[in-house]
């Protein structure tokens, strides 16, 4: 594996290395000494041209455990913000020797673009882009519902069978089509559900089920309620009729949490929206995994970084 | 090239026992010993060891000696050279290594390069008072001054030669080939 781009071309088995060698990642955070030479002597860039705080910082934690040294790169106090292209920033990354680059764009494609464009050999992580796809936060999603449902036992497995329904802003979320991929991938039943404006017109032909009804969802008692953030600085038209109506309609209120089995899992992958999509009490709750997920995506980025570059990426 | 049986199955087993007695006779007893097998195979012979030098001391209820796998796969030092391996589960026996003799178990002596990664991941794990290094098969061809404290079987190769351990409990069968 050279780069992670998306999880539509991932397959299951090469999702499931990276989740088990997650898994002896996850081992190592729990130690005292939280190091591993693995890395040392490699440069990650964390290029960030687009705001972010849990990602970025994840993604450092996890190359520094690695020992490998890391440049932060964001668009303002940069070259970026003086215009700078995409293209001339790649280079001057690559001239600098720079091993791997984790990128997070606001135009969908744009990873894809650095991998593809021969301006840069480094492996490419794809961090988040526009409204594509945030490989790394299915993965990290993934690892958390295994870890729930199996422990210590959770080496080797997929979901096969598990019932996972994602709510809320689809349209806009490249968090949600990562783990529509990965989670159907890795033999997940997956459905989702929101107000009609906001599931994108191309999700029939998707590996989905689609509902238009929470109260029909929570009814059903997925084993998984992934609540989406609605993502307004996205929306540059009126989605819904108003943040009450949308809470009230689709999202996960107190009474709806109470009518949840005490199995299933509240995911979210932040920042969240209290108040809007998910309701404090909710967000607290034991059910929720929100913590979790932000622990598992240290012990997931190590475990991609660690399959990307730990093998000479330019194939020496 | 034709495989060459070089141990049989009983062959191996009295090489354990033998080595599970020098280890008892060399730390005076089995308080604070530590068995870490590098997987694959030596997570078994640890395993093993264990068990026989359990029943050694000739004691009514014999005190477990803990055994736990160590993996080395983020420690070596060819990560580079090779396709990216998956690493396997390191497994430390609740008492840790801290103050314990830990002896290390592999099934194949070679260049020495795989010992110093274990040295390294184990001194991330904690201190232990001193530690040794059992292994089945010692095939010589050293490219780190590192030697076993207790071997097996002591066997001269070329190093265009394969050395092929099998366990019972890890492949079915038992043997030590060379082809």
């Amino acid at each position: 594996m050279k780069h992670l781009l998306s999880t539509e071309d991932l397959p299951r088995e090469e999702a499931l290395r990276i989740l088990d060698t997650a898994e002896d990642m996850a081992d190592v955070s729990g130690r005292e000494v939280k190091k591993l030479p693995t890395l040392r002597g490699r440069t990650v860039v964390n290029l960030f041209l687009e705001d972010s705080t849990r990602t970025r910082i994840s993604f450092e934690v996890a190359a520094k455990r690695l020992s490998a040294d890391v440049i932060n790169f964001s668009a303002k106090g940069s070259s970026v913000s003086k215009g700078e292209s995409l293209k001339d920033t790649a280079q001057t990354l690559e001239a600098m020797g720079a091993d791997g680059v984790v990128i997070r764009h606001g135009a969908s494609g744009a990873p894809q673009t650095l991998a593809a464009s021969g301006w840069i050999t480094a492996g490419i992580v794809n961090a988040g882009d526009g409204t594509h796809e945030h490989p790394t936060q299915a993965l990290l999603d993934a690892f958390t519902i295994r870890r729930r449902l199996h422990g210590a036992a959770s080496r080797g497995r997929g979901l096969d069978g598990v019932g996972v329904t994602i709510v809320g802003d689809v349209l806009h979320s490249r968090v949600a089509r990562s783990n529509v991929w990965l989670l159907t991938a890795l033999g997940a039943r997956v459905r989702l559900v929101g107000p009609a404006t906001l599931l994108p017109v191309g999700a029939a032909s998707w590996p989905v089920e689609i509902g238009y009804d929470l109260d029909a969802a929570v009814a059903e008692a997925p084993d998984v309620l992934m609540m989406l953030r609605v993502q307004s600085e996205r929306m540059r038209d009126a989605f819904f009729p108003g943040e009450r109506e949308y809470s009230r309609e689709w999202g996960l209120t107190d009474e709806r949490l109470s009518k949840l089995p005490p199995t299933t899992m509240v995911m979210h992958p932040g920042p969240m929206n209290r108040g809007l999509e998910i309701s404090a009490a909710a967000a607290d709750s034991p059910a929720s995994t929100v913590l979790e997920q932000v622990a598992n995506g240290v012990s997931v980025r190590m475990a991609v970084l660690y399959h990307l570059l730990a093998a000479d990426p330019r194939g020496e | 090239m034709t495989a060459r049986t070089v141990l049989q199955a009983a062959d191996v087993q009295r090489a354990i026992t033998r080595i599970a007695h020098e280890i008892v006779e060399s730390n005076r007893g089995s308080s604070d010993l530590v068995l870490l097998g590098i997987p694959t195979r030596g997570v078994e012979l640890a395993e093993r060891l264990a068990h026989t030098i359990e029943h050694i001391e000739r004691v009514p209820d014999p005190p477990p000696v803990p055994s736990g796998a160590l993996d080395v796969t983020m420690y070596r030092d060819d990560l580079h050279r090779n396709p990216t391996r998956a690493p396997r589960p390191t497994q430390i026996p609740a008492g840790g290594v801290d103050g314990r003799t830990v002896v290390l178990v592999d099934d194949v002596l070679y260049s020495g390069r795989t010992i110093r990664a274990a040295l390294d991941a184990l001194s991330d794990l904690g201190r232990p008072k001193a530690v040794r290094l059992a292994v089945l098969v010692d095939r010589g061809h050293r490219e780190l001054p590192i030697r076993a404290d207790f071997v097996g079987k002591n066997l001269p190769t070329a190093a265009s030669e394969r050395v092929n351990v099998r366990l019972a409990g890890t492949d079915g069968v038992e043997e030590v080939t060379l082809e």
